[in-house]
């Protein structure tokens, strides 16, 4: 799950952790009030939105004055942002972040992740920051510092100085960052993070440490004892048909395609997607149905598989383990007989009593195609997708 | 010949009395698998499914000698239960559950590594040697016994591996599913190496996919110390990318990740790929059939 920067910015001050004077807005008419609040007249105004990229999207502006501060916000909010990583749509604003901006001496970047080749919390930092740290980091790596978390023992005073050292600090910037640092990772670890990112981290003109920027990634799996934090969920920025997915325990992700797919296991899902193209078709969607594909949530599968108006057939694959391909059958027949399905469906049952399973497809008088072998299903959906 | 896990690996079931942990120990102790006890605090002293339950792993391990477990409990339950299989000196665990917190597994991986305990798992199917033990949830039928030994991250993608191995006639040493979690308490490479030892291992089929540098590891190893023939298949070819929000993970896995990269680290190692789920029982035969 992500944070907005506001929302993370507002957990980085709890954690004692130096972040510009700011104030979130949500109505224009919030804003006089919040600008004279702020004082100066100059501010840095920025589009909350769950995408990176903001900056060039034009979402980020430093403003000078009232009159032009209030056009920017007033064009911002409700707006769709849109960045390289959001889709042609964008991302809804529904709040704006004002700041005092600072005079900046210095950009480095400061990053916490848990490695999968390590199994470790990795500290991030390179004196490279605000620029594409990406791009730092596959062409010079040697910028980019690391240092790993002991899983026993924690972030070390030791290993902060060691990273304030390697980024050129000197005198009481050490402390600071140090300060901020082993305040991070305990952030990190007590709220079962996967991702944080401060970039830039900035060292003002005079001499103080400051995070502009705020990303924090929260580990699904651990929401359940983070209820404060399953609280700043923004389900606005979300996918709807992800969201209502999720309700029923469905793993859904929208793609291009034209060609539902309805499968259980996410393994056996992307195999599918990739099937299909390998046999000339194009997948509408990722759906893993999970283990228990009973009635209703295959019913629900095809409701959200469908409400895709791009979608011209759906192919179903699944693998009978301990669910029975009998009982897998009825379902679908059901669920294709209540949604009322006139589209093509193939559908290809594997495992466990699939021979009896493909009889009541066969005799469900419905218009499904039962296929034997994955190839065969494949093929058949492409092709008659391509005919209709 | 297996590995890991054979005909006299006494096991236990963590979760024993619940309705995962009854429903798939039914189904192990019917397959055959040396099933000696399972723990559910508060009732030990009864009886569940012929076999006796325990307060606590260490009770269990010293009653029954018990070797292995399996660990179906609930995920916010689950580091607990790993601690708590490791300390009672079990050799190996496998843990079924999915959902369990990242730090969680780092922790439990930590102690487990410490302690040279074998951990397999979590989100996973678990781990089986055909015709002699079954620990997990995987349908027991498709297997037969055999000479192939396969790995994979995935559940039912796993079925569809060792059911295409089975319908040609190829049976499995062993089938060992690692789970596609962040942080897998065993690994491809690890289970390279266990079979790259297994005299009873002839051929090992990958099943890998997008994510992480598991496959880009196992390649790697694969190129230095396994001389047995490799085929893999990589899934999330049309897998978009992630919706990420920030860089630190791109930047920590080095541009790793993506399948094309993972089928190119394969191949260069010597490794024969297919590209269609279809076909991965079918290339380890040609595979198979061409060296004689």
């Amino acid at each position: 799950m992500n944070l907005h920067e506001y929302q993370a910015k507002a957990l980085f001050s709890d954690y004692g952790i130096n972040v510009p004077e700011h104030r979130v807005i949500r109505q224009p008419a919030e804003i006089d009030e919040v600008l004279q609040t702020l004082g100066g007249d100059s501010w840095v105004v920025k589009a909350q939105a769950h995408a990176g990229g903001r900056g060039k999207a034009g979402g980020v502006k430093i403003t000078h004055g009232l009159n032009e501060t209030r056009t920017a916000i007033e064009a911002m909010l409700g707006s769709q942002l849109v960045t390289y990583q959001t889709d042609a749509r964008g991302k809804p604003v529904n709040e704006v972040l004002v700041e005092k901006p600072c005079d900046i001496a210095r950009e480095l970047y400061l990053g916490m992740v848990i490695d999968r080749a390590t199994r470790r919390v990795v500290v991030m930092a390179s004196r490279d920051g605000g620029v594409e740290i990406e791009k730092v980091a596959s062409e010079t790596p040697e910028r980019i510092l690391q240092s790993v978390i002991h899983p026993l023992v924690g972030m070390q005073p030791y290993q902060c100085r060691d990273l304030a050292f390697g980024l050129e600090l000197a005198g009481d910037q050490i402390k600071q960052f140090s300060r901020i640092l082993s305040a991070l990772a305990k952030f990190f670890l007590a709220n079962d993070l996967s991702l944080v990112e401060i970039n830039p981290l900035v060292v003002t003109t005079q001499g103080e440490l400051l995070c502009l920027d705020a990303k924090v990634n929260i580990d699904d799996n651990a929401l359940y004892r983070h209820a404060d934090l399953s609280a700043l969920r923004d389900l606005r920025q979300e996918e709807p048909r992800e969201v209502e997915a999720r309700n029923w325990d469905l793993s859904y992700i929208a793609l291009d395609g034209n060609i539902g797919c309805m499968v259980n296991g996410a393994g056996l899902a992307m195999a599918t997607m990739d099937l299909i193209k390998l046999v000339g078709g194009s997948p509408a969607n990722f759906l893993d149905v999970g283990g228990t594909a009973t009635k209703e949530r295959v019913a629900e599968a095809f409701k959200i598989i469908l409400a895709d108006t791009r979608v011209r057939g759906v192919l179903v694959n699944i693998f009978g383990g301990i669910v029975r391909c009998d009982m897998i059958a009825a379902g679908i027949v059901g669920a294709v007989r209540d949604v009322g399905i006139e589209i093509p469906v193939v559908v290809r049952l594997e495992g466990t009593n699939a021979a009896q399973g493909r009889e009541i497809l066969r005799h469900s008088g419905l218009h499904i195609t039962a296929a034997a072998d994955l190839t065969e299903a494949a093929e058949k959906i492409v092709s008659l997708v391509a005919a209709s | 010949m297996s590995i890991l896990v054979n005909k006299q690996t006494r096991v236990i079931c963590q979760g024993f009395t619940g309705k995962q942990g009854t429903f798939h120990s039914e189904q192990a102790i019917a397959y055959g698998t040396c099933m000696v006890g399972g723990v559910t605090p508060g009732k030990g002293g009864q009886t569940h499914l012929g076999l006796p339950v325990f307060d606590t792993v260490k009770q269990a391990v010293a009653q029954t000698a018990a070797e292995a477990t399996v660990i179906y409990v609930p995920a916010p339950f689950c580091k607990d239960a790993i601690l708590e299989a490791i300390d009672a000196g079990l050799r190996l665990v496998v843990c079924i559950t999915e959902g369990i917190p990242t730090l969680d597994m780092l922790q439990a991986k930590y102690v487990a590594d410490e302690a040279g305990v074998r951990l397999i798992g979590p989100n996973c199917p678990g781990v089986i040697t055909p015709g002699e033990c079954k620990i997990g949830i995987m349908p027991g039928y498709i297997h037969r016994p055999g000479r192939v030994g396969i790995i994979s991250r995935s559940g039912t993608l796993t079925y569809e591996a060792v059911k295409q191995t089975s319908d040609l006639g190829f049976g499995q040493s062993t089938c060992i599913g690692i789970g596609g979690d962040t942080i897998p308490g065993t690994t491809f490479v690890d289970c390279l190496q266990l079979f790259e030892q297994d005299p009873g291992t002839d051929a090992i089929l990958m099943v890998g996919e997008i994510g992480g540098s598991a496959e880009e590891e196992a390649a790697a190893f694969i190129h230095e110390a396994v001389s047995k023939p490799v085929v893999a298949y990589i899934a999330g070819v049309t897998a978009p990318k992630g919706k990420r929000m920030g860089h630190a993970g791109a930047i920590i896995a080095g541009g790793k990740g993506t399948a094309a990269e993972k089928f190119a680290a394969l191949e260069a190692a010597g490794v024969i790929t297919t590209h269609s789920p279809a076909e991965m029982g079918r290339v380890l035969s040609d595979r198979l059939s061409s060296s004689g």
